[in-house]
């Protein structure tokens, strides 16, 4: 069955111990460039979460000239690392250029759901917030409007609270 | 070195050359970084010529630093340092800001920057590669237009990453107001210390840091992984009354419970107003609860929003100390014009503890009729935002009265006092050049006792003060660990539990003497630096005192009639110069140098005794 990380921009503290707990499992450090959830928080106090969003057609995967990416049974984008050659080929065809390529690190970046059990969702819900939650993945492609700029994501929170005025 | 890449960043800003300042791995064993750190490098490089050098000249170098638990305990904070304009001495000050990560992920420890800019410019640090590039457009700006516009900027100028964070100063940090903080994230100021004045001397407008690498590695990474978890669950559990309310709670507890809290630049410290409280500011001007700092699970900011002639405010809680200095000090309990004030504190880039502090002071000279209308240009009233809005703007520009206020508490007491020719510094609510904190002393009901502000290494700052025994979480040994560490106050436990995340980051295997040690030393050294003052104060055992009113009695509240009394402070004095091993002039013995392994800096002690 195909889960999905809701994810609340209302409820999103800005914390980041969403990216601290990725990179802790993933690359056993703290290496908030390596997590595989990022927030941006251009306007104070107005986050914007940023994460693949397992689309419909998966774009990155029927772009990767070379084989490297596929589905898994929870719905993520499986990365194999030897087969990789990080030519940026998923990052283009992704709609909010979500895999990450970072110098000195072999394979494309992308959230693999952690085998179905998300460390970020799991540290979220601990410490109250909230922000991210485990549900069913939601049907069709209306989730790939979670992908818009994380700049424009923003100015649209800030005139959301400020009024039209802004 | 585990913890630590061993290496700062320094940049020249006349040339824009940047290179490395290696740093052995036994300063930091000595000093942890932050707070301690500059210390330790500011006392030897200026050595006997400390008195002379000014701190708002281009020489005095501003630093940026982190320290070993920086992104690995849970909660950031960004070390701010140099000589202070306020008090002449290092004052270590903290601001929650992204940088000190950005920083760590860049393969540095902090960032140090020396002379100055020709014309307003901001830096961009890339990986460790630094970018110095004109800062015209933003010059003038503070609060959300200049972070809207600065994004947009780094995005054009340097391909800056959406959210790249950074620290700025406002237009009173441009002006060289003593009062001004280096400013974050909107409503995040290091205070204490007046080093956006430093900044602006230096015409840095901003400072922004990307990082694209992992942080340190350290000693024990599996240990980490697992005690990181459970202590921010431990922290969550604890804090959970701030992660609702946050230190606006302070706002009625303080206020009316403990009754230490300024009112009306300390004439009183009670109040029973109950809108004026956490659950007032909530209902009427949270927009967003909670908000947080990186890595943090407490959450103690809100973010504020009020309108008001078409204008927009938006500010954090306030935080307690805000509701205080710019709400009650100034005669203003209503929690929507003081988040106005706070918002525009913020926007100007002030320190609003040391700015409300200064603007009490003046309306209570106005009060007195020591200030008049002809001078100040209007009246200055308890409780009336309009001329409040209007001289903090004042202060910030350096316009009419605001050019004496700008000089902060202290100074503009002895300005004042010397052109109307009587003591005005009875009304000074500062030690040692730095404004009290929002938290009294009289009821006895709060944390600081009576000698905290009076010996603190820091002055009045609240999050710096002296206290028995001197080897504990009650004392200024404490916070100058917690200021090298680099840590947030609010998501620390307990000493212990402090240590032992230390010493799995760094593989020191240090124990709690050992530990205490470190702060004593820097206590120590920052004391010894303050004696030697700078070119316009230095500091001397008469100045080891509470400012006068903390003497006279509560006039209103539960604690009406309760005070401190003389004898008292020069007892507690006494004691505190011998267990931490100062003279009884308050100056560090040798012995007590060699002893904390200090003793390069022993002939210092010749000029002190000058």
């Amino acid at each position: 069955m195909p889960i999905w990380i809701l994810r609340d921009f209302s409820k999103c503290s800005s914390c980041k111990l969403c990216e601290i707990v990725c990179s802790l499992k993933h690359e056993n450090m703290v290496w908030p460039e390596a997590a595989r959830i990022r927030v941006y928080e251009i306007i104070p106090g107005l986050p914007v979460i940023s994460l693949c969003v397992q689309c419909d057609d998966y774009p990155c995967v029927s772009s990767c000239p070379f084989q490297a990416l596929s589905v898994g049974e929870h719905g993520e984008v499986l990365v194999d690392k030897e087969k990789c050659t990080m030519c940026g080929a998923c990052v283009t065809a992704c709609p909010g250029n979500i895999p990450r390529i970072l110098p000195g690190k072999q394979g494309v970046i992308i959230c693999n759901l952690c085998n179905g059990e998300p460390e970020c969702v799991k540290v979220c819900s601990e410490m109250g917030y909230h922000a991210l939650q485990l549900v069913n993945k939601p049907e069709g492609g209306v989730v790939k409007n979670y992908l818009v700029k994380p700049e424009e994501a923003s100015t649209k929170l800030l005139v959301k609270m400020m009024g039209e005025a802004e | 070195m585990k913890g630590f890449w061993g290496r700062l960043l320094e940049v020249d800003l006349a040339t824009g050359v940047a290179h490395v300042l290696e740093i052995p791995e036994k300063a930091y064993r000595m000093f942890l970084g932050g707070r301690g750190l500059a210390t330790y490098l500011l006392a030897k490089k200026y050595g006997e010529k400390w008195r002379l050098l000014d701190p708002l000249s281009p020489e005095n170098p501003l630093m940026l630093l982190t320290g070993p638990l920086t992104g690995y305990y849970p909660g950031v904070k960004l070390s701010v340092t140099g000589k202070s304009p306020q008090s002449n001495s290092v004052v270590g000050s903290v601001v929650s800001s992204e940088v000190a990560v950005e920083l760590k992920a860049s393969g540095f420890d902090g960032l140090v920057l020396k002379g100055g800019c020709e014309k307003p410019c901001y830096i961009y640090v890339e990986n460790g590669r630094v970018h110095l590039r004109d800062a015209s457009d933003i010059w003038g700006l503070g609060g959300l237009k200049l972070i809207k516009k600065f994004h947009s900027i780094l995005k054009e100028d340097v391909n800056g990453e959406p959210g790249t964070p950074f620290v700025y100063i406002g237009p009173a940090g441009e002006n060289k107001v003593r009062t001004a903080a280096v400013m974050s994230k909107l409503a995040h100021a290091a205070g204490y210390g007046g080093y956006g004045a430093v900044m602006g001397v230096k015409k840095v407008k901003a400072i922004a840091v990307k990082g694209y690498g992992s942080l340190p590695s350290i000693y024990d990474p599996e240990s980490l992984s697992s005690l990181f978890r459970s202590t921010l669950r431990n922290v969550r559990e604890r804090m959970k009354r701030f992660r609702q309310w946050g230190t606006t709670e302070g706002t009625w507890y303080t206020g009316y419970y403990l009754s230490s809290m300024p009112v009306r630049n300390w004439q009183e410290e009670w109040h029973d107003v109950k809108n004026f409280s956490h659950v007032g500011f909530e209902l009427e001007t949270w927009v967003k609860n909670p908000w947080a700092d990186w890595g943090c699970p407490v959450a103690c900011m809100k973010l504020s929003l009020v309108k008001r002639e078409g204008e927009v405010y938006v500010t954090d809680n306030p935080d307690y100390e805000m509701a205080a200095y710019l709400g009650s000090n100034l005669g203003v309990f209503n929690p929507k014009e003081t988040v106005l004030l706070s918002s525009l504190a913020d926007e100007l880039g002030l320190c609003g503890i040391q700015t409300g502090n200064v603007m009490g002071f003046a309306i209570e000279l106005y009060e007195k009729g020591v200030l008049t209308r002809d001078e100040v240009g209007y009246e200055l009233k308890w409780g009336d935002v309009e001329c409040l809005a209007r001289l903090m703007r004042d202060i910030a520009h350096r316009r009419g009265i605001g050019e004496v206020l700008a000089e902060g508490t202290y100074r503009a007491a002895r300005i004042l006092s010397e052109q109307k020719g009587v003591d005005l510094t009875r009304y000074a609510v500062q030690v040692k050049g730095i404004t009290v904190g929002a938290h009294g002393v009289r009821s006895r009901r709060d944390y600081p006792q009576p000698i905290s502000y009076a010996l603190s290494a820091q002055g009045g700052d609240h999050t710096s003060v002296a206290g028995f025994p001197v080897d504990s979480t009650e004392s200024e040994t404490w916070y100058a660990i917690l200021d090298s560490g680099v840590v947030c106050m609010f998501t620390v436990l307990d000493d212990k539990g402090l240590l032992e995340y230390l010493n799995i980051i760094t593989g020191w295997g240090l124990n709690l003497n050992e530990f205490y040690s470190i702060g004593r030393r820097i206590i120590t050294l920052q004391r010894l630096l303050l004696s030697l003052g700078g070119p316009d104060a230095e500091w001397g055992v008469r100045d080891d005192d509470n400012p006068p009113r903390f003497y006279e009695p509560l006039p209103t509240g539960p604690y009406r009639g309760s005070s401190i009394g003389r004898d008292e402070v020069e007892e507690l004095k006494k004691k505190y110069y011998a267990e931490i091993g100062w003279d009884e002039r308050g100056i560090p013995t040798e012995e007590t140098l060699r002893a904390l392994g200090l003793g390069e800096f022993a002939p210092l002690l010749n000029q002190v005794r000058e």
